[in-house]
């Protein structure tokens, strides 16, 4: 290969120096350009994520627990209200480390009774056909989980002496969306009565 | 070699995926579905032909012991910008590719057109060179993809063919699959090449 450009020191510094300032000037440029739409579709998505699991609502309020157990990320905690600032639910943005691969996500819509109204699987990486079961549409599984009070409704598997169906050959998936639940539940209530 | 025979060696003699089985990772990685293979091959490409293009412009300006270095800055600054773009304006499809956008710096197929073609050619021959082989690399991508969502799903672009709730040939989905899908594609493209 001929090149026109000798190998001394100046000339590498140099040319990498050039390529990097302008490779970087460049992204920063776009990065700012970016940053407003990539707010606003996380933003859409939270919204619609809201809106699916919790009750019409006119506004949200948003704060963030420690974990009742101490685990190290917060669960997010979206107070929806009406105009007329009456509360309407209580979505928590809550999580299990226990999956069979790992992390599961999950949204879960409460009343201000804190009886479960809906959830929301967010992220995982379980099992396709057997943990990722789970979603919603996929089995009943979720479905369980509706209208019951984990007061009432223990959150455990029936294996683990609890009150939940597990999936079918997912029981490990199935006591990870029990664990996030219940998480949620327990932190809330660590900061919140239920009304 | 001609521009017409430039760009379509890209295609079929010596397409990146089948023939130089260039690029694998991604390429078992994505395409769980005919999208997402289609998605990823759409971001290769661009970045193929952008890197492609300032490589050759740059060629006698890169001192040849700082090449490499170069060519990644390069690369990494395209890919960097798609990924932002993505984000911001494909949403849906970034989060369907995820930690996969990131890896196309890495992607063989785009530093080995940098290194072997680009940055000894003239810039027209790598432009042409350079979308010769990213749209091999989205045909094999959108194949592989296709033929894994077709047996591992049951649908094709979304549209499911099974009924509701039953799985397909759940292997195929998995990393297994993707691995027997692309050996048997391997196979027959070579056939496809010897005659």
């Amino acid at each position: 290969m001929k090149n026109k450009k000798p190998n001394t020191l100046f000339n590498m510094v140099s040319t990498l120096l050039i390529i990097s300032s302008i490779a970087g000037m460049g992204l920063s440029g776009l990065y700012n350009i970016t940053k407003e739409p990539i707010a606003k579709v996380q933003q859409k998505k939270i919204q619609m994520l809201l809106e699916n699991v919790l009750p019409p609502f006119d506004r949200v309020e948003k704060k963030a627990f420690i974990p009742y157990d101490n685990l190290t990320d917060s669960i997010l905690a979206f107070f929806a209200y009406d105009s007329q600032n009456n509360l309407l639910g209580i979505a928590a943005i809550t999580y299990s480390l226990n999956g069979f691969s790992g992390l599961v996500k999950i949204m879960v819509g409460f009343l201000p009774d804190l009886t479960i109204r809906k959830t929301e699987v967010l992220k995982h990486s379980e099992t396709p056909g057997l943990g990722d079961k789970m979603e919603t549409g996929k089995s009943d599984f979720p479905v369980q989980f509706i209208d019951k009070h984990p007061e009432t409704f223990q959150l455990r598997v029936k294996k683990d002496g609890g009150d939940v169906d597990a999936i079918t050959a997912a029981t490990i998936t199935s006591r990870a969306f029990c664990d996030a639940i219940d998480r949620a539940y327990k932190t809330l209530i660590q900061h919140y009565s239920p009304k | 070699m001609n521009q017409l025979q430039n760009f379509t060696k890209g295609l079929i003699k010596e397409n990146p995926v089948f023939i130089l089985l260039l690029g694998l990772c991604p390429a078992l990685g994505v395409t769980t579905s005919a999208f997402n293979g289609f998605g990823m091959g759409i971001a290769t490409t661009f970045v193929l032909l952008m890197s492609n293009l300032i490589i050759s412009l740059l060629k006698n300006f890169i001192p040849s012991s700082v090449r490499i270095p170069s060519f990644i800055v390069v690369i990494a600054s395209f890919v960097t910008a798609v990924d932002l773009i993505m984000a911001a304006y494909a949403p849906d499809l970034h989060s369907q590719l995820g930690l996969f956008i990131p890896l196309i710096v890495v992607n063989c197929v785009v530093l080995a057109r940098a290194e072997a073609f680009a940055s000894k050619k003239e810039v027209f021959s790598s432009i042409i060179d350079g979308l010769g082989i990213g749209v091999g690399f989205t045909f094999a991508l959108t194949l592989l993809g296709a033929v894994r969502e077709i047996l591992g799903s049951g649908s094709l672009l979304g549209i499911q063919f099974l009924p509701q709730g039953t799985d397909g040939i759940i292997v195929f989905i998995l990393a297994p699959g993707a691995f027997i899908g692309l050996g048997y594609l391997i196979v027959l493209m070579n056939l496809f090449k010897k005659n």
